[in-house]
């Protein structure tokens, strides 16, 4: 017997790359998964440090597709590598900082490179030709292609037969005719035949799977990069901006607030390496301050912490002040008041 | 047979998950991987990783702050 053609698939965790891999396994193909990792995704974060989502069961849901299609999923580390997607993006950004056509092309590339390295023959993308406005469209998903340097092995079983046929589809690895023509922003499709392949209780599109695409993500980052003077980042800027309030009272340093015990108990973590502080007289949240921290700033922040604390209408609250080499001392301060907060303060 | 120990403490899923792939792609069939974890996602995420690639999944224990997560190396390719 001949040995099966083998694709690798790209696996968000979504509806669509699960049906477009299980579409190539139904014509006899060993598919594999791989799922990439950037630092923006939403996947799991949240849940892992808001303590209001505890209780709820979490699951990885590009494993749990893997898991349904009884596919190996390899999971792959582009935190570094995708900085420059990020910061250059060569097709600019969405309505965010969401630089979606140029990491559809970066991510189809490292799959081609993944291809390559392990002897596979095809790339499979759950990609539907008007689903998403800048990635999706009929216009850009021959760019994916061609720069991705995937170019005909790129196959995209769920609209493949409204595009030109692709390598495998000519070499009869495929049947064309058993692929699909979906198009548009409708589900009903797709809903269709994951019910026909009985695929339940599967991810539901929820604007997207990456912090990117979320606006006030972005005026963070934005805020990030314009008061650095700089547009890096490392894995620890990106994970911060997800956690806490996060405020601006002066423009050379920066408060991250924690709102609840499980956001207190993430940024515990980075207490080394920021200047913190905490209320000692009353329950509340442990903040981090981020910039230049001089005497005005710790009492500023302090009081602002006070504010955010159940000592809000005390007169005094006690706080205590770590600096990033371990020592401490405490301020009685009084709480400012909420009116006067610019909301400008707010990032 | 050896045994490799992984931290992954203070990381977020999927980068434990990551770790443990690392780890395991350097191991032989029988080896023991254990993996020291903080995120709570873990118990859900490397069990299904195991699955998925073969491999057993022995103990995982849970303490106040950490989990450990004890994994027996199945046949690798």
């Amino acid at each position: 017997m001949n040995n099966p053609r083998k694709a690798v698939a790209l696996i968000s965790g979504g509806l669509d790359s699960l049906l477009a891999a299980r579409v190539v396994m139904e014509q006899g193909v060993h598919v594999e998964g791989i799922n990439f990792f950037t630092g923006f995704c939403v996947e799991g974060h949240t849940h892992a440090i808001r303590e209001k989502d505890r209780a709820r069961p979490k699951r990885n849901n590009a494993l749990w597709s893997a898991e349904q299609l009884g596919i190996k999923l390899h999971i792959v580390d582009i935190i570094e590598e995708y900085k420059d997607v990020v910061i250059n993006p060569k097709h600019g950004y969405g309505a965010n900082l969401n630089p979606c056509l140029d990491c559809k092309i970066f991510m189809v590339n490292k799959a081609h490179e993944w291809l390559e390295a392990h002897g596979f023959d095809f790339i499979i993308t759950g990609e539907v030709i008007g689903q998403r406005p800048m990635s999706q469209r009929k216009d850009t998903m021959p760019v994916v292609a061609r720069d991705s340097g995937a170019g005909d092995r790129l196959v995209r079983p769920l609209c493949a037969r409204n595009l030109p046929p692709t390598l495998p589809e000519l070499e009869g690895w495929l049947d064309r005719d058993k692929l699909f023509g979906f198009n548009g922003r409708s589900r009903k499709p797709q809903m269709a035949l994951a019910a026909q392949y009985g695929f339940e209780d599967y991810a539901q599109p929820a604007g997207g799977c990456c912090f990117l695409t979320d606006k006030q993500y972005s005026v963070k980052l934005e805020d990030l990069w314009k008061t650095r003077g700089t547009r890096e980042y490392d894995l620890d800027d990106i994970m911060l901006l997800k956690v806490g309030r996060h405020l601006r009272p002066r423009a050379d340093f920066k408060m991250i607030v924690g709102r609840e015990e499980g956001e207190n108990r993430f940024m515990e973590g980075y207490r080394k390496r920021f200047v913190h502080m905490i209320p000692v007289s009353h329950v509340g949240p442990l903040v981090l301050l981020d910039g230049e921290i001089d005497d005005a700033a710790i009492e500023l922040a302090a009081r602002l912490t006070a504010r955010f604390s159940k000592g809000r209408d005390a007169e005094l609250v006690t706080i205590e002040v770590n600096n990033r080499k371990g020592g401490s001392h405490r301020l009685d301060v009084t709480p400012i008041p909420a009116d006067e907060i610019p909301a400008d303060w707010y990032i | 047979m050896s045994e490799t120990r992984v931290d992954a403490r203070n990381l977020l899923c999927p980068m434990p998950v990551i770790r443990t792939q690392d780890a395991v792609a350097g191991c032989a069939p029988g080896d023991r991987v254990s993996v020291w974890c903080t995120d709570p996602g873990v118990v859900y995420d490397i069990p299904a990783w195991c699955r998925v690639h073969g491999h057993a999944v022995c103990d995982i224990r849970q303490g106040e702050n950490e989990i450990i997560i004890e994994i027996q190396v199945g046949e690798t390719d």
